[in-house]
């Protein structure tokens, strides 16, 4: 080998320079502590100036000192306090005044200085173990929304058959089967007839025996099977959704996992005993006259309400009057679906049962081209501190989610039209089944951070990435002398190279073991530069000249390293596949450091090497 | 700084036998001690609810144990946690309603002591416990298949036995460490134990493409002079890396905070003995298994001539 100068390619070194620097620039918001903040929001009405007028009359009464009032989005305000204490009161008294309207959430606000955030450069989201809060898993129970099915329609057929007057020995639920006996063999056709063409497409229909006995069997089709397990799913996320809002949380994530879990993160609650009994809440459905005769504005602005109604709201806050007298309750429906009329206008299609389909015959019949809404109710208990006692007590919760004119008289099966977009339909239907047709959830596993401890793991954590980083750091610079120099600055662009990637990938979180995995690259890291030193100084030792021992033991060090840092990868890999929350961090921050470390310890020391040593012709190197 | 003297030749392979026997013996030790002790599994993997609280001051364990006990929960695991004022209850799932369990336990508690403080409460039910005890033994399952494909390819089947063999033996001593001592086994122990395959392969894997790349260049001598030579050139790397990742494995271990206590304790475990099979256990294995300079002539690489 001849001792040629080691040089890089300008382009080589820019990039050398240029990512570090990129990446200290995106890694840079997580230097700014974040700030105690109030969040005021709605998901269904948009926040403007004179709700900002309005938080602003209140915190000024209550001689709270606070930011700017911020308008994030169209439906939050967002309000920063100097700290904590002031935060809490602030949220009592929002809370006290607004929640009947909107969501008071506390909140930890990002610092970020304008000038980053344009850069679209942001902190990185913290774990629940990190910051405090409670992850719940729920087990949906799927076969229990598949039972309430069969149970249902085993008592819709037995109207039917009533209706009919088709005489029969009994209706059952068996399994997952609803027997039909018969009297005999002509009945038998004459109920596989009937029940073929009121539930085509839901069931599939047979005529056969059981116990000896002609039975017609009715089975779920496959489509109508996995649209119950669809909906029971979807509808649970839609009133998870809406009932953690009330919950006041900031940044809540309510997501599907698996086939029939869903996962709920509630950052900053510590109640959770109020978290359970809110999210365990049964919603059921009425639906009812509206009062045209009288102005609902005007009873709500006095508060006098016609003898024979209520007053309610509709999700965007205005006010109706709705007749006393309840049409039909929730537990007649047997489905709700979205799509669209014959116009191919939105619409909303809902199937009654037999007895709900003659019972809202009768009063739709009465009272064609009159208005009716449909009210949602929420009931729940929770806990309340009064006097210093705790006590339980059940509240309830009404909202009108839609309000239609009777076109003519409505039966079975009927539609909700009128709605504006299919979106706005598709929450109706959702809403309508989640009243109607709530499947049972439990909590599965819980995993509660308290806030100290969230606080403590963070403090520990950086304490511990610190010391280890400087205990390397030390140790390098003493083993390899100016070459460890070399492998630290590389370590630290490593270090900021993850900390940026972590603020930049959008769903990443650094979790507790995530910082263990930070630790652990800061050891590993080093690795290749331990390999590369380890082999010029071997290269020196069998006399090569320097130049070429730097070469070469760049060269040949790299398979090995791209080896090593592959398997590594490997097995990271599979732990973020099969890893749940936490672990999974711990994979992505070991991934993402490996990584960053084949680029830093290669290509980072070698271009500080060939500065240093490069154009010499034959230095003494310090490893 | 050298660690080592410039010319190294320790006989390793000469040592091999005294090495099989130690290691031999140690993988009794671990498995028999996991099939009749077997591991102390945390709340992860066998469900059942975990509660940690801080008291304001110092507390008596066997005063909670009777406000529990009182309270019906006569079969709570209570034990201090990193300071005599944290707190750990531990149930084992029963027939009671259990996601209400947490909150009984800490109204029970709050009873007298208002100044208490939830840190942590983890429930997990029986069957979320045993899933997650299955996906973690099939992650491992699939890391060491993946892993053994990847080594397979790049190098020779044998190396990959030799490999797998070498973690193989790491991942039972590690986990043997844990059913000896009887530290709780939770999920970022097994966490730690999957890095643990990670790295002990690292360490393998440079051990093995020294072996390799010496094949080709001393054809004359025989595989266990080869594998001494190889081996003895990559000591100080092996010694060095360990030592540096020990260092901040240390750090987490005294700083880090009870909750990763466990898992700092398996990455410890898990390199010193990674190191040590990287030097003794596959190198040996591969002797076992017979290899020679032939079979990697045989098998056309890349690697060769991609090299300036």
């Amino acid at each position: 080998m001849s001792s040629k100068a080691n040089q890089y390619p300008w382009w080589k070194n820019l990039l050398v320079i240029g990512i570090p620097l990129i990446a200290a620039l995106y890694a840079a918001p997580n230097l700014y502590p974040s700030d105690p903040s109030v969040q005021v929001s709605s998901s269904r009405v948009a926040l403007g100036e004179a709700e900002r007028k309005q938080v602003e009359q209140i915190l000024k009464l209550k001689g709270l000192t606070h930011d700017q009032v911020e308008q994030e989005g169209e439906e939050s305000l967002l309000i920063r306090f100097p700290d904590p204490e002031e935060q809490l009161k602030a949220a009592d008294a929002l809370r006290g005044a607004l929640s009947d309207r909107f969501s008071v959430a506390l909140h930890l606000a990002p610092a970020t200085p304008g000038w980053l955030e344009s850069l679209n450069a942001h902190p990185m989201n913290l774990g629940l173990d990190l910051r405090g809060g409670v992850h719940f898993l729920l087990e949906v129970d799927l076969d229990a929304s598949i039972g309430k099915a069969y149970a249902r329609h085993a008592t819709d057929v037995r109207t039917l058959l009533r209706e009919e007057e088709i005489r029969y020995r009994g209706v059952r639920v068996h399994g997952e089967e609803v027997h039909i006996l018969a009297r005999d063999e002509e009945t038998l056709e004459q109920i596989e007839e009937v029940v073929k063409d009121n539930y085509f497409g839901t069931f599939d229909v047979t005529a056969g025996e059981t116990e000896g006995q002609p039975t017609v069997i009715m089975r779920l089709t496959s489509t109508a099977h996995s649209d119950i397990r669809r909906n029971a799913i979807s509808q649970n996320l839609i009133t998870l959704r809406k009932r953690v809002n009330e919950l006041g949380v900031a940044e809540p994530v309510i997501q599907q996992q698996g086939r029939t879990r869903i996962a709920v993160q509630l950052p900053g609650v510590q109640d959770t005993a109020r978290a359970k009994e809110i999210l365990g809440a049964t919603a059921t459905l009425e639906f009812r006259l509206v009062d045209e005769q009288s102005d609902p504005y005007l009873a709500a602005e006095t508060g006098k309400v016609p003898l024979a109604d209520e007053l309610y709201y509709e999700r965007d806050g205005n006010p109706v009057l709705l007749k006393r007298r309840v049409m039909l309750t929730g537990e007649h429906i047997i489905d709700a679906s979205s799509g669209f009329d014959e116009r191919g206008l939105p619409a909303v299609h809902i199937t009654l049962d037999s007895d709900g389909a003659r019972q809202f015959a009768k009063v739709t019949g009465e009272n064609v081209k009159r208005l009716m809404g449909v009210v949602f109710i929420e009931q729940r208990s929770d806990t309340v501190v009064a006097d210093g006692e705790t006590r339980r007590i059940t509240r309830e919760t009404r909202e009108v989610i839609n309000v239609a004119r009777i076109q003519e008289q409505l039966s079975k099966r009927f539609q909700i039209t009128g709605l504006d977009t299919s979106r706005e339909a598709r929450n109706l239907a959702l809403l309508l089944r989640a009243g109607a047709l709530a499947t049972p959830m439990y909590i599965v596993e819980e995993r509660t951070v308290g806030p100290s401890l969230g606080q403590q793991n963070i403090e520990l954590g950086a304490l511990s990435v610190l010391i280890g980083f400087l205990l390397v750091m030390v140790f390098m610079a003493l083993y390899y002398r100016l070459f460890g120099l070399v492998a630290d600055l590389a370590l630290i662009a490593n270090l900021v190279l993850i900390v940026a990637a972590m603020s930049m990938i959008p769903g990443a979180t650094l979790t507790l073991p995530g910082i263990a995995g930070i630790v652990l690259t800061v050891g590993m890291a080093v690795d290749a530069n331990v390999l590369i030193f380890e082999r010029i100084r071997e290269e020196l030792d069998n006399g090569n000249s320097p130049q070429a021992s730097i070469q070469a033991g760049y060269s040949k060090a790299l398979s090995t390293i791209a080896d090593a840092n592959i398997t590594t990868l490997i097995a990271a890999i599979v732990l973020f596949a099969f890893g749940t929350g936490p672990i999974k961090g711990f994979a992505v921050t070991l991934s993402i450091g490996i990584v960053a470390s084949m680029f830093t310890a290669i290509m980072g020391t070698r271009a500080i090497i060939n500065r240093i040593y490069g154009t010499r012709r034959s230095p003494t190197l310090a490893v | 700084m050298r660690l080592l003297p410039r010319k190294l030749a320790l006989d390793f392979m000469g040592r091999a036998r005294h090495a099989m026997v130690l290691s031999g013996g140690l993988l009794v030790l671990s498995i028999g001690s996991l099939l009749f002790q077997g591991l102390n599994l945390g709340v992860d993997f066998e469900g059942g609810t975990l509660i940690e609280v801080g008291y304001p001051a110092p507390v008596e364990l066997d005063e909670i144990r009777g406000q529990l006990e009182a309270a019906g929960f006569d079969r709570a695991v209570v034990q201090h946690f990193g300071s005599a004022q944290d707190v750990l209850v531990r149930i084992k799932p029963d027939d009671r309603p259990q996601s209400e369990l947490s909150n009984q336990v800490l109204e029970t508690l709050r009873g007298e002591s208002q100044e208490l403080q939830l840190r942590r409460v983890e429930y997990v039910g029986p069957q979320v416990g045993e899933e997650l005890r299955d996906d973690g033994g099939l992650a491992m399952l699939y890391a060491l298949g993946l892993i053994l494909i990847y080594v397979a390819l790049r190098f020779e089947y044998r190396f990959s036995f030799g490999a797998v063999i070498a973690l193989i033996h790491d991942v039972i001593l590690t986990i043997g460490f844990f059913s000896l001592t009887q530290i709780e086994f939770d999920l970022t122990v097994l966490a730690a134990i999957l890095a643990v395959i990670g790295y002990s392969l690292n360490d393998t894997i440079v051990v093995f493409d020294r072996i390799r790349e010496n094949f080709r260049a001393l054809r004359r001598q025989s595989s266990t002079e080869v594998l001494n030579v190889s081996i003895n050139q990559t000591l100080s790397r092996t010694l060095m890396t360990s030592l540096t990742t020990l260092l901040v494995l240390f750090a987490l271990f005294f700083f880090g905070g009870e909750v990763i206590h466990a898992f700092s304790i398996a990455l410890i475990v898990g390199v010193i003995i990674g190191t040590y099979s990287s030097i003794y256990v596959a190198g040996s294995s591969l002797l076992v298994l017979g290899v020679s300079g032939q079979d990697l002539d045989t098998t056309p690489t890349e690697d060769a001539d991609a090299r300036p």
